[in-house]
């Protein structure tokens, strides 16, 4: 289950390849994120004229319920709290749509790679291209799917020893697993872009 | 991307005690320590958005892990929000006060 990004400097581009069983976790990991950012979801802005603009009231301006998006959305004024709501309102709908937008050019690039609406197919390969910006794309998309599994597992600093204890039938520690997994492939893709630059 | 808010890379790595600096800039981005965020994936937040050199940005991000946080950022406050938006977008947690004089 190893085989992370590297840089192709021929075509520069940089790619991977994935197992069917791979490709298929990825997106249903995103398409996750994706209703996850649909919950709760921000108006987005549409910044027609000045008064409107001003009379609107739609953005949220606290901190959302849901552990994961309060940690997608941090709390930018630690001891300002009108403040916070201001940038949350005016910054939340905007941070939600990149987020949703870039899980969402996973599962494209991977049903364009290949990878059909069901598995249902052994063996299946599913080759990933990626041009430097639809890398970074990808880069800050594992970012938000690392913090949403890391914020469900309740990861928190130095506690390796507990996760890698864990046994292989344990669900939490299958979950931990797609998370260190998640880690390698951003390691990798960093390293690519690095290349790439 | 290619967007550079802050000042000059060197700038930072001087304690900024200069009365004039403090009143032209007295905002700072922090970024917060999390156990998340890869060590390399933050010095290449760090190099790509606000432009540092390899050195600057591999510093900022030690700090970050070793102080548990690090002013990566300083300016005006629209400045230091829209820095701190784009760590949010980056995945980093990230806050921004007004500058202290320490």
């Amino acid at each position: 289950m190893m085989s992370g990004f590297s840089y192709q400097r021929r075509g520069k581009q940089i790619a991977a390849t994935f197992t069917g069983f791979e490709a298929d976790l990825l997106r249903s990991l995103a398409a996750q994120l994706i209703e996850l950012l649909h919950d709760e979801a921000a108006m987005p802005q549409q910044a027609v004229d000045p008064l409107e603009a001003l009379l609107d009231f739609s953005g949220p301006t606290t901190e959302p319920e849901d552990p994961v998006l309060a940690r997608l959305f941090p709390t930018a004024y630690q001891h300002d709290e009108e403040a916070a709501g201001e940038f949350r309102r005016f910054t939340e709908g905007t941070l939600r749509e990149a987020k949703t937008a870039g899980a969402g050019a996973i599962v494209d690039a991977l049903e364009e790679a290949g990878l059909p609406p069901e598995l249902r197919e052994d063996g299946l390969m599913i080759d990933v291209e990626l041009s430097h910006p639809e890398a970074e794309v990808w880069l800050r998309s594992f970012t938000d799917l690392r913090l949403a599994l890391a914020t469900r597992l309740g990861i928190e600093e130095g506690d390796e020893d507990h996760w890698d204890q864990l046994d292989d039938e344990d669900p939490t520690g299958q979950v931990y697993g797609i998370y260190q997994w998640l880690g390698y492939l951003q390691e990798t893709l960093v390293e690519s872009l690095i290349k790439a630059t | 991307m290619g967007h550079m808010s802050a000042p000059s890379p060197v700038e930072l790595d001087e304690p900024v005690t200069d009365d004039l600096t403090m009143a032209a800039t007295p905002w700072v981005t922090i970024v917060w320590n999390d156990p998340v965020n890869l060590m390399s994936y933050v010095t290449y937040v760090f190099r790509t958005y606000f432009g540092y050199d390899k050195k600057k940005a591999e510093k900022l991000m030690m700090e970050v892990h070793t102080d548990g946080r690090s002013a990566v950022s300083s300016g005006s406050r629209e400045e230091m929000e829209r820095d701190v938006q784009a760590m949010h977008g980056y995945g980093l947690w990230a806050t921004l006060e007004k500058q202290t004089g320490r």
